[in-house]
This record gives structure tokens, C-alpha cells and sequence, in this order.
């Protein structure tokens, strides 16, 4: 490359002249223009734009010409150059969008393709129906409790004021833990979570709203609706003033949360040895509302068209149960109630045979997912 | 219990046409839940009243066959074939005329048989759906209209209630309870059929009955016997008593048992008839003695306790009482002379009696559940009245009667008890018209009673509860009606009612349910799941999220699958508890694992073609205590337990943590268009477990270890890190062994782990918030190591010093992370040795890395693993 030419020559300015360079610039972009690809235009670039260049060269040689006309032929050469330089990012920016618009067309996949390396996992709706039934008391304020599964006689029956050879303890039947020697031990596996209710009583301060869920056992054949293994859930609540209007009040809540507003629910007189006032709870059916029950009404499968599903049971806590837990009964009341995990899913998801809970065959759990 | 509807609305007092379906929705809110009303005998059609007129014997057949000329009464007699022999020429029989409908839908026509057109059918009570008597056609008395209706006749047309009747509420056991509450329902006056129609001198006692005594007053506080003489022992029972013993599902056995059986079912009291001349000597009630066997009615010698209460003569025990006669004295087809027994007997006595000898009667199914201690001398003065009546027999005036004086109880309750416990407002009138429905009787109390213990009380004795002094105002008590005290003395036949919320039950039941209004929920002030509660969901989720679906299995046990795990005879995980009555003799045993339970489970899908599959379960096991199982007391109840109490009782209950298991077989990743997939193996069930204890945040670290069921060489223990310098085992992880593999019959290569969940959560709880990290902004120097170390040397221990050499030295804290992204076994290696090369990463808080620092603080590391197990740099000569 030559050096800034400061000396006048008439030859070597030539390609200063006007002429020269209109001419130059029209070669540069007719070259920028035909350029179809980035390569060519980076070509063009070199040749047009490029250190050794016409213009670049030219522009070398202002130094040469006469100090008047300097500059003059500087505005003009420097106009050109920037015409060129813009041209130039034009095409390219052009180039460059064709050039992209082709590649993600051609790395286009099917992205319906399965990407199913593992089979899905699930958890068991047991699982996840007992958590939703007991967050529904949770966001009333009530705790969860826990407590064995094998348990002592006292807990499961004595203290919920069912006494020995008393026939409630015959409705329940009752598995039985052998003792020492094979004789008695005073356990149980438990039959109901009701003795957590016993163990609320005696370890947390009142008042108390506690909710229990968990797996009780029966001795009892299984069958379709029958199963010596299941899982119940029910409530507690100690405290000062209970009636039963907040029994009612704490039912229809939690039909309210659990299977949608406005179904009514009925308390019908029932008997368990801990509650005093005692009632079973049905409520409206959630799936036909009644409509099955009235004259030519479609038929119901989840009622039975009866209009009404039977849910739980509840009642007053029997005062008895609080003296047994130390609870002066002169200046708190109780309510409780509770109901079979396994009779919500049946209700609520339309589980027909209960068996299907125990099983454990995959497809059963991976239906519901991970939250039910 | 089933009864007729009929009969229940006779005795109430209310129209026979009551709607059944009303009647139903009334017992039902009263609680007496109905099950079904059944309609009975209204699909009876053509069935009429006929005298047989002639009997012709057919002969040459394999069985009898008459042909019989049958008249209805007006027209000629038609002729019908019939296969029974219990009547005669002049009997009056129903006959199912051609087109008539039997119950069913079984339609009668004129057909020929035996050489003969049949014109109809003479039924048997079977065929009328009155029982399961096939054995003869049921023969009218003379007096039945001939032509007659048979349906209208004998009352056919009802239907029978189901009712279930739950243990508190024995008085309703009855047509009499049934009714009773039926009448308070419909507001109708109801008269007592227990008094009705009775003699003045129903309590008359005499010399000239069977003599008898109470000789133990805790089995027994009342026993009546009266007498029947010259009892026609063939004489009918009546077809009226026949149908409502049929409607209730009670066989037709005698006159006299039927008569027992109708007062029964009528007023809920047991009757028994015994033979007065098979008696010998006189009667006691007592408790068997040592040794003393009885041959009950069911024919069965049993080995009677010394706790049971019997009926014995000079000969010994006759009758269990309250339970079952015994066959020495029953009455049989020839005992002209009777003593009708009817007694009160001790309900937790017979509870126990008929539990103890598996023997349950309609007899001790009422006493357990209350008999009213006042029926013995009524029933007993109808049924032998009854007797003479039917059975032509004569009633030996008075009777013996053994009584222990019971006194009366009497519940003192505020006015306002109820109203507290509903939370609404009834009033003094409809409080004390409940409790005169109920049957009790009110008074005022003279002045409020002084609080006794409200329980532990036996009944009988005055009891004042909470309702006594709960709402006791002394001040207010003279002017405030509403807090006025009700003295309240049940009736006989609630034995049920002995506290104040007794009664309230009875008034809010009364006053209807639906009538309790509703009060929105007060929020409670509970705080939420505990942190254990919130990390058990998180596992679940976690595992599920990463491919396991979650089952549950039958918690349940066997030393033969303790044998199949190859758990040896002094493992602790033997020690499991014993179920008494176990749902399957197979498996007596409470589990000590979660997992075998989740094998069978396995096993299931895999049958059901589900072989790639990872399950996981969350359940309870059961240890028992080293030195055998304890016995748990049974605590009082009159007071709250002790501290002492309550820690004998946990002290014997087994150990229950809480586990959870996961298992793994198939592939683990699957074949697809992507390429190969990968067989689950042993470190799938070793990374569910770091998952779990990932999880809930618990620092832990991972040793090779040798324990059944798990293969010996690729079984990790799991410890998480407690306080300080503490371990705790958490669990296995690994490839199943393969003789578990074969003994179950898994696929090869099944992989599992399980961890106990209590011990981390426990670890877990005591951790407390996560400390947030200081994110340093300057940048990660990264260094790679190859390391050559003996074959045996587990990658961990490794990575361990690693860190280590690193924490101990000037460098500590720079070591961000450290990663091993390759093991090389082969000959480059060297032979038993193996490379392990790992990525470390290195970041300063305050700087950033000079490269002489990061080559320092790389030696740091390599040089501790190189002291601690040998390690060199592999290039490094």
C-alpha cells in the first residue's frame, strides 16, 4: 500500500475525477447487488470496499491534487464510500435473513415425536385424595394427627366408651394382636382412626382441632365395597360452646370444598358409642343433584337414584370420652366426623370395586397422576 | 330385623294404609334406619279357599299322588293333582285356581299329569311365600269362608320392613319399639300392647309352679315361670300368627315355640318352654361349675365356663341362659304339661356366653342389646294365656317370680341441656313432651343435685352427669325457668338412657335433625402441616415425578417369606407381630418390610404385562420388641389415664416407623426411535434412594454392605448424618439377591431399596430452614484429575478426600464442586486397579483464582487421596 500522495500529479489524480469515481461507485454496487450469497458479497466487499480497492486507492491520492480542489474531491470520494458501505449492510442483512429463513426450515423436526424414555410414575389416589379430604380441615384450621396402626384396646375402644362384651365392639370386627404366650395382649389392629382422637385429647392443649387420616384394619371378607384394609379420615374439634350447629356448619364446609357448592347435606340419627348425639351425613348428589329421583329422571349411577350419597359418620363427642381423656365435660364440648378414604374415591372418582385400591396394578394409579 | 308392617301399624294405633314409603322415612329419621320395605303377597292372584271334597289314591307312581275333587262352593268341583298326603276329605285348603299367579310371577293353569286334568293347585305355605314348609299343603281351619279370597283372607297382602337396628337401642328389637316410635312420629297416642289385656293379678305368685331362684344376682335380676297344663300338643297355630312369624323370617315349628317366637317378635322379650315332666327338682339361675357340660336345642354337647349363666335343675345345667335351651327338657310333639320361662338376664353375661361358644340366638341378640327388665311377668301371663287358649290347655294361676331389688334410676339434667348441646333453642314444653314420648318420667327436681363421677357409675344407681351442674345457676336456679333441673326416670325398656346427653340425644332426635341449624365454621388457629408432613408429599411427588407409581400392598406377613429373603433366624426383622385371628392362615405375621409386600405387587403387573415398571409404597411395619410381645393394660375409664399409665400402654405397642420402598425390573429407559434404552439395575434403586434422602435435605453418605435380601455385592446402606459426628442406618439399596430373584420369581437383575422414613424425618426435622447460599460473581477455575486407585476402593471415599484435602488446607472453601464423569477398568489401568477422573471446580467469594492457587489447591485434594487410599495421578509417573 502507497502512502498519502502529497505531491500534485495529473496522472495520478486521474481517479479523482467525477467521472472516475461515479463510474467506480456504480461498479460497487451493481457488484454488492449481484451478490447472491454471503460469500460473493463478502467478495464484493473485498473488491469494492476493500483496503486495496478503487475508491480506497483513489481516496490515497487526494493528497495529489492541487490544495484547492482537495476538498472537494474528498466530499465527493467520502459521499461514494458511505453509499457503498451501506449497500454493502443492506445486502448483507438481506443475505443473512435468507440464509436463516432457509436453515430453520431445514432444522425443522416432528415435534410430535413421543420423548417417552421412562414409563410415567404416579402416586395412589388413596394417597392423594387423603391429602386434598385433609387439607380441606387444614384450611380451617384444623392439624393433622398421627397414630399407630397397631394399637391398644384401650385407645381403639375403652376410651371411645366401648366397653367390653358391649355389642358395639361386635360391629366392628375386630383383628387381634396375639399377647405373651399367645394369650391377650390388649392390642389391636386398629379398627377406625378414632383412638388418634384419644391421643389428641391426651397430648395437645385445648382447644383442639386436630384431623386424622390413616389405614385401618377389619376382619372382614373382601368384596367390591368391603376391604380388611382401608383408610379412614375424620375430625376432631374441642373446644368451648361446641353445638351441634358447628357439627353441621363444619359437614357442609367440607362437602362445599370437597365436591362443589350448593349440594345439600342431612344428618340422620345413627349410633357410635364416642359420639352423643350421633348421625350418619348424606349428602345431595353431587353427579345427578336429585334429578334421578323425579318421575322419568335419567338413572343415576352414582346415587342409585336415590338423590342422596351416604358419606360419614359424626356426632357429639360422648362427654364419657372426655372424662376418659381428662376433659372436664362442664366446660368443653366436641364434635367429630369421619369418613372411608376409599368410600370418597368411590364417590368423588367413580371407584367401583374397592379391591382396585389394594391391588396395586399400575394402571389404577397412573390414571389419577401425581395429584388426583 | 324384618317385621311386618302390618303389624307394626296395628299395634301404633295408625291406618293399615299408611304409605309404606312414609313409614319408612319417619323410622328412619327417628333412627331406625329401614333398609327396604318389601312388598309381600300382593303379586298373589286366583288363590281361593276349597274344601276337599273327595280323594281318589293313584297308584303306580314312584310317589304318592292323590287326584283330588276340590269345591270352592258354588259350581261343580273341579279335580287336581297333589303330591302331599297331610289332609283329608272335608279339609279346607287354598287352592290356586287356572290363571292364578303365585308369588314370582308362577302362573297356575289346567294341565294334564298322572292320567288326569289338573284344575289348579293345592298349595303348600311354601308356595304362598309364607316360610320354607314344602313338607305338606297348608290345611285351613274348618271356619275359613269357602270361596274366599285367600290374599284377603289370611292377611297376605303387606310388607316387611328391614330394619337395622343398631346396639343401643334393644327396645326396638320389637313391634312394640318399632311402634312406639312410629306413634311419636305420626303425634298418634300409642297404648302399650305389653299391658294391654292383661290380668289383675298378673303378679300374683304361687306354690302350685315350678319353684325357682336366683342364685347369682350379678347373672340374673328377675325369673318368672309359670305353668300350662293338658296342652293339646298337635293343636295348629293359627294361620294369622303363622303369617307375621313368616313375614319376620321365623320357621313354623309348634304351637307352643310359635307362641314364644310371636310375644317375642312382638314385645322384644325371649321366652323359653320347657317340658314340666322332664323337669326335676327346682330351678336356679346360676354360673356353671367347673366341668359342667350341656347338649343344647342345636344338638352340640358344648364344655360350659364357669362365667356362664345357666338354668339348672337337680340334674344340673338345662338351658343356657338367655342363649339356647338345652335338649334334655325341651318340649317335644308329645309334652302336654309346660313352664314357660321369661327372665331378665345380665346383657354382658349373655354377651359374653354366646361370643364364648359361638352361639347366637334371637334370644341373646335382644339380651345383649337390653331387655326391659319389667316384661317377664306380663309376657309370661299372655303366653300362658295363649296357650290355653290355642292349645286347649290350663293356665295354672300365678306364677313363680325371683326378683333382686334394682333400683330405679334417675337422671338429673338442666332444662336447657339439650338446647346447649344442639345449639338452638327448644324449649321446656317440647324438652319434657320428648321425654314423655321417650317413655320417661319428669319431675322437678328438688334442688340441683351435687355431681357425682358420671361414669363408672353402674346403672341403678342415681346418676347426675354433666348436665347437673354444667347449666347450674344456684342463684338464678328458683326464677330462671330455663334453668330448671328435671329429675328424669326412664322407662323399663331404656336401659340405654343413663346420662343427661342420653336424653338430649332423644330430644334433638325427637325434634328432627333437620332442624339443628347450621353454623358457619370459626376458623381454628392451626398451623399447617408440620415439616415432616410437608417432606412425606414432597417424597411422593419426587419419586412419582422420576417414573414410580405408587400402590399399596397388603400389609401382612410370613416366616415362609422371611425364609424367601433369605433373612436369617436371628434377624431382627423376624420379629414380627403376631395376628390372633389372621385374615389368612397364611399369613399371620404383621410385615416388617414394606418390600416383599410391593414384590407381589410387582409380580401382579408383570402377569398383567406391565414389565418395565418401577413401584414404591409409603406404609407402617410392625417390629416387635426383642424379648417378646407385652400385653397393654386396659385403663380405666372414670378419669384420664396417668402419665404413668399412658407410657405402659406405648411401652407395649411394637415399634411401627413408617417406610418407604421402591422397586425397579425391565427396562428402565426404553427402547424408541431415539436409540437403545438401559435395563434397571441396581443403581436406579441406589439413586431413589439418594432421592428420598435428597429430598428432605439430609446429608448422607453411601457404604457397600451385606444384607439380605439384597445381593452381596451390590447392596449399599444408606446413613444419614444425625448431630454431631452421628450416624443412622436409613436403609438398603441395590440388586435384589438372586436366590429372592428365583424364590420369587422376579425377572433377573430386579432392584429395590427401603429406607425407614421416620429416622429421616427425624434427621430432616432437627436440620431446620435451608441457609441460603453466598453466590460468588467471580468466575470457576476447573480441574480435572485422573486418578488410579485399586479396584476395591469405593468411588466415594474418593470423592470424599477429595473434598477433604481440599477443606484441611489453606484452600478451604474454594472447592465448589466436584463431579466424577468417568471410571476406567482395563489395561491402562493397570491390572486390579481402576481410573476415576473427576471435574473440580474451584471460585474464590472475594476473587478471582490466581493459576498457581488452583494448581495448589488441586494437589491439596489429590495429595489426601493419595494418603488416605493410594490414589495417583494417573500420567503422573
Amino acid at each position: 500500500m502507497s502512502a498519502p500522495n502529497k505531491q500534485y500529479d495529473p496522472v495520478e489524480v486521474a481517479s479523482l475525477s467525477p467521472g472516475e469515481i461515479t463510474r467506480m461507485r456504480d461498479e460497487a454496487l451493481a457488484a454488492v447487488a449481484a451478490a447472491g450469497t454471503l460469500d460473493e458479497l463478502k467478495a464484493a466487499r473485498l473488491a469494492h470496499a476493500g483496503d486495496r480497492s478503487p475508491l480506497r486507492l483513489a481516496n490515497a491520492e487526494i493528497g495529489a491534487l492541487p490544495p484547492g480542489a482537495r476538498a472537494e474531491a474528498g466530499k465527493r470520494i467520502g459521499t461514494t464510500m458511505r453509499a457503498v458501505s451501506q449497500a454493502l449492510a443492506a445486502r448483507q442483512q438481506v443475505l443473512e435473513e435468507e440464509r436463516d429463513q432457509r436453515v430453520l426450515i431445514e432444522e425443522a423436526v416432528d415435534v410430535t415425536l413421543p420423548w417417552d424414555h421412562r414409563p410415567p410414575g404416579a402416586r395412589h389416589p388413596v394417597t392423594t385424595v387423603g391429602e386434598r379430604l385433609a387439607d380441606v380441615f387444614v384450611s380451617m384450621g384444623y392439624e393433622i394427627a398421627e397414630g399407630p396402626e397397631i394399637e391398644a384396646e384401650w385407645y381403639n375402644f375403652d376410651a371411645l366408651n366401648i366397653p367390653p362384651d358391649h355389642p358395639a365392639r361386635e360391629m366392628q370386627d375386630t383383628l387381634f394382636v396375639a399377647g405373651p404366650d399367645g394369650g391377650r395382649s390388649g392390642m389391636v389392629l386398629r379398627t377406625h382412626t378414632s383412638p388418634v382422637q384419644i391421643r389428641a385429647m391426651l397430648t395437645r392443649p385445648l382447644p383442639l382441632y386436630v384431623v386424622s387420616p390413616g389405614r385401618c384394619y377389619r376382619n372382614e371378607a373382601q368384596d367390591a365395597t368391603h376391604s380388611p384394609v382401608f383408610h379412614q379420615i375424620e375430625c376432631l374439634a374441642v373446644d368451648e360452646g361446641l353445638t351441634m350447629a358447628d357439627l353441621r356448619g363444619a359437614v357442609q364446609a367440607f362437602v362445599d370444598a370437597m365436591f362443589g357448592e350448593g349440594l345439600r347435606t342431612r344428618l340422620r340419627p345413627d349410633y357410635f358409642p364416642f359420639t352423643e348425639p350421633s348421625a350418619d351425613v348424606s349428602m345431595e348428589c353431587h353427579v345427578c343433584r336429585g334429578a334421578s329421583t323425579r318421575p322419568g329422571g335419567p338413572a343415576c349411577r352414582v346415587c342409585r337414584s336415590q338423590g342422596w350419597i351416604e358419606l360419614a359418620g359424626c356426632g357429639m363427642v360422648n362427654p364419657r370420652v372426655l372424662i376418659a381423656c381428662g376433659i372436664d365435660p362442664d366446660r368443653y364440648s366436641g364434635f367429630a366426623f369421619g369418613l372411608g378414604i376409599e368410600r370418597a374415591l368411590m364417590v368423588r372418582h367413580g371407584v367401583t370395586d374397592i379391591r382396585d385400591t389394594l391391588e396395586g396394578d399400575v394402571r389404577f394409579s397412573r390414571a389419577f397422576g401425581v395429584e388426583a | 330385623m324384618r317385621i311386618s308392617l302390618n303389624w307394626v301399624l296395628e299395634v301404633a294405633g295408625l291406618d293399615p294404609d299408611t304409605d309404606p314409603a312414609e313409614v319408612g322415612r319417619r323410622l328412619t329419621a327417628a333412627g331406625l334406619e329401614v333398609e327396604s320395605a318389601e312388598q309381600v303377597g300382593h303379586d298373589i292372584e286366583g288363590v281361593v279357599v276349597a274344601e276337599v271334597t273327595a280323594i281318589e289314591e293313584l297308584t303306580g307312581f314312584k310317589k304318592p299322588v292323590r287326584y283330588c275333587q276340590v269345591s270352592t262352593g258354588t259350581g261343580e268341583p273341579r279335580g287336581v293333582i297333589c303330591g302331599a298326603v297331610n289332609f283329608s276329605a272335608g279339609d279346607r285348603v287354598p287352592l290356586a285356581q287356572p290363571g292364578a299367579r303365585l308369588p314370582g310371577g308362577f302362573e297356575i293353569g289346567a294341565r294334564k299329569t298322572y292320567g288326569h286334568l289338573s284344575e289348579g293347585m293345592i298349595c303348600s305355605a311354601a308356595e304362598l311365600g309364607l316360610g320354607d314348609d314344602h313338607s305338606g299343603i297348608l290345611v285351613l281351619p274348618p271356619d275359613a269362608p269357602l270361596g274366599a279370597d285367600f290374599v284377603q283372607y289370611a292377611g297376605l297382602a303387606d310388607h316387611v320392613l328391614d330394619i337395622a337396628v343398631t346396639p343401643d337401642r334393644g327396645y326396638a328389637l320389637s313391634v312394640r319399639g318399632v311402634s312406639r316410635e312410629l306413634a311419636t312420629s305420626y303425634g298418634v297416642r300409642f297404648t302399650d300392647p305389653a299391658y294391654a289385656d292383661l290380668p289383675a293379678d298378673v303378679a300374683a305368685v304361687s306354690d302350685q309352679v315350678h319353684p325357682a331362684s336366683i342364685g347369682d344376682p350379678t347373672a340374673c335380676d328377675r325369673f318368672v315361670l309359670r305353668e300350662v297344663h293338658g296342652f293339646n300338643p298337635a293343636a295348629p297355630t293359627p294361620l294369622p300368627m303363622r303369617v307375621r312369624l313368616a313375614r319376620s323370617g321365623m320357621r313354623n315349628v309348634s304351637l307352643a315355640v310359635d307362641i314364644t317366637n310371636y310375644l317375642m317378635l312382638e314385645l322384644g322379650q325371649p321366652l323359653h318352654a320347657f317340658d314340666g315332666d322332664r323337669l326335676s327338682g327346682p330351678i336356679v339361675v346360676r354360673r356353671a361349675q367347673p366341668g359342667e357340660k350341656l347338649e343344647a336345642l342345636d344338638h352340640v354337647v358344648r364344655e360350659l365356663d364357669p362365667d356362664d349363666v345357666v338354668i339348672a335343675d337337680s340334674s344340673g345345667a338345662i338351658s343356657m341362659a338367655g342363649t339356647m335351651g338345652g335338649l334334655s327338657t325341651e318340649i317335644s310333639d308329645t309334652s302336654t304339661d309346660l313352664v314357660i320361662e321369661a327372665a331378665h338376664f345380665d346383657s354382658r353375661a349373655i354377651a359374653r356366653e354366646s361370643r364364648r361358644h359361638r352361639l347366637f340366638s334371637e334370644a341373646s341378640y335382644r339380651f345383649e342389646r337390653g331387655v326391659d327388665r319389667e316384661l317377664p311377668l306380663p309376657v309370661t301371663a299372655k303366653a300362658v294365656a295363649l296357650l290355653a287358649e290355642l292349645g286347649g290347655g290350663t293356665a295354672v294361676p300365678g306364677c313363680t317370680h325371683a326378683q333382686v331389688d334394682v333400683p330405679q334410676v334417675t337422671i338429673t339434667m338442666a332444662v336447657d341441656y339439650p338446647d346447649k348441646v344442639a345449639g338452638t333453642v327448644y324449649g321446656r314444653d317440647a324438652v319434657l313432651r320428648r321425654l314423655h314420648d321417650v317413655g320417661c318420667e319428669v319431675s322437678e327436681a328438688s334442688r340441683p343435685q351435687e355431681p357425682e363421677a358420671a361414669s363408672g357409675t353402674p346403672p341403678g344407681r342415681v346418676v347426675t352427669g354433666t348436665g347437673a351442674n354444667r347449666y347450674q345457676r344456684p342463684d338464678h336456679g328458683k326464677h330462671d325457668r330455663s334453668k330448671q333441673m328435671l329429675a328424669v326416670m326412664p322407662p323399663s325398656w331404656r336401659s340405654d338412657l343413663r346420662y343427661p346427653w342420653d336424653l338430649a340425644e332423644e330430644v334433638i332426635r325427637l325434634e328432627g335433625y333437620e332442624n339443628v341449624p347450621v353454623r358457619t365454621p370459626r376458623a381454628a388457629a392451626g398451623r399447617g402441616l408440620t415439616e415432616r408432613q410437608r417432606l412425606r408429599r414432597t417424597t411422593g411427588r419426587s419419586l412419582a415425578w422420576s417414573g414410580y407409581v405408587e400402590v399399596l400392598s397388603m400389609p401382612f406377613s410370613s416366616p415362609a417369606e422371611f425364609d424367601r429373603l433369605l433373612l436369617p433366624e436371628d434377624d431382627p426383622r423376624r420379629l414380627a407381630p403376631v395376628i390372633a385371628n389372621p385374615l389368612n392362615d397364611d399369613e399371620p405375621l404383621m410385615r416388617t418390610m414394606v418390600l416383599p409386600g410391593l414384590l407381589r405387587v410387582l409380580l401382579r403387573n408383570i402377569g398383567r404385562g406391565f414389565t418395565d415398571v418401577g413401584l414404591f409404597e409409603t406404609g407402617r411395619v410392625f417390629l416387635q420388641h426383642r424379648n417378646g410381645p407385652r400385653a397393654a393394660p386396659i385403663l380405666r375409664t372414670d378419669r384420664g389415664p396417668t402419665v404413668h399409665e399412658v407410657a405402659t400402654l406405648e411401652a407395649a405397642l411394637p415399634e411401627q416407623p413408617l417406610h418407604i420402598a421402591a422397586v425397579v425390573t425391565g427396562e428402565r429407559e426404553l427402547d424408541g426411535w431415539w436409540g437403545q434404552g438401559r435395563p434397571a439395575g441396581w443403581q436406579d434403586a441406589v439413586e431413589a434412594a439418594r432421592q428420598v434422602l435428597r429430598d428432605n435435605r439430609v446429608p448422607f453418605h453411601i457404604r457397600a454392605e451385606q444384607t439380605p435380601p439384597w445381593h452381596p455385592g451390590r447392596c449399599a446402606a444408606l446413613f444419614v448424618q444425625a448431630e454431631e459426628g452421628q450416624e443412622w442406618l436409613a436403609g438398603y439399596a441395590g440388586e435384589l439377591h438372586p436366590r429372592v430373584i428365583t424364590a420369587f420369581g422376579l425377572p433377573p437383575r430386579t432392584s429395590a431399596m427401603e429406607l425407614d422414613l421416620s429416622v429421616i424425618e427425624t434427621a430432616a426435622a432437627a436440620l431446620g430452614p435451608v441457609e441460603a447460599p453466598a453466590i460468588s460473581p467471580y468466575p470457576v477455575a476447573t480441574q480435572d484429575v485422573a486418578l488410579l486407585v485399586p479396584e476395591s476402593v469405593p468411588a466415594a471415599e474418593v470423592e470424599d478426600a477429595l473434598v477433604e484435602g481440599v477443606e484441611h488446607s489453606e484452600y478451604r472453601g474454594l472447592l465448589e464442586g466436584v463431579r466424577l464423569f468417568d471410571v476406567y477398568t482395563g489395561e491402562q489401568a493397570g491390572p486390579g486397579r481402576k481410573s476415576l477422573a473427576y471435574t473440580l471446580r474451584f471460585r474464590a467469594p472475594d476473587r478471582t483464582l490466581t493459576a498457581e492457587e488452583i494448581t495448589a489447591a488441586r494437589d491439596a485434594a489429590v495429595e489426601e487421596a493419595a494418603r488416605r487410599l493410594g490414589a495417583a495421578l494417573r500420567g503422573a509417573s
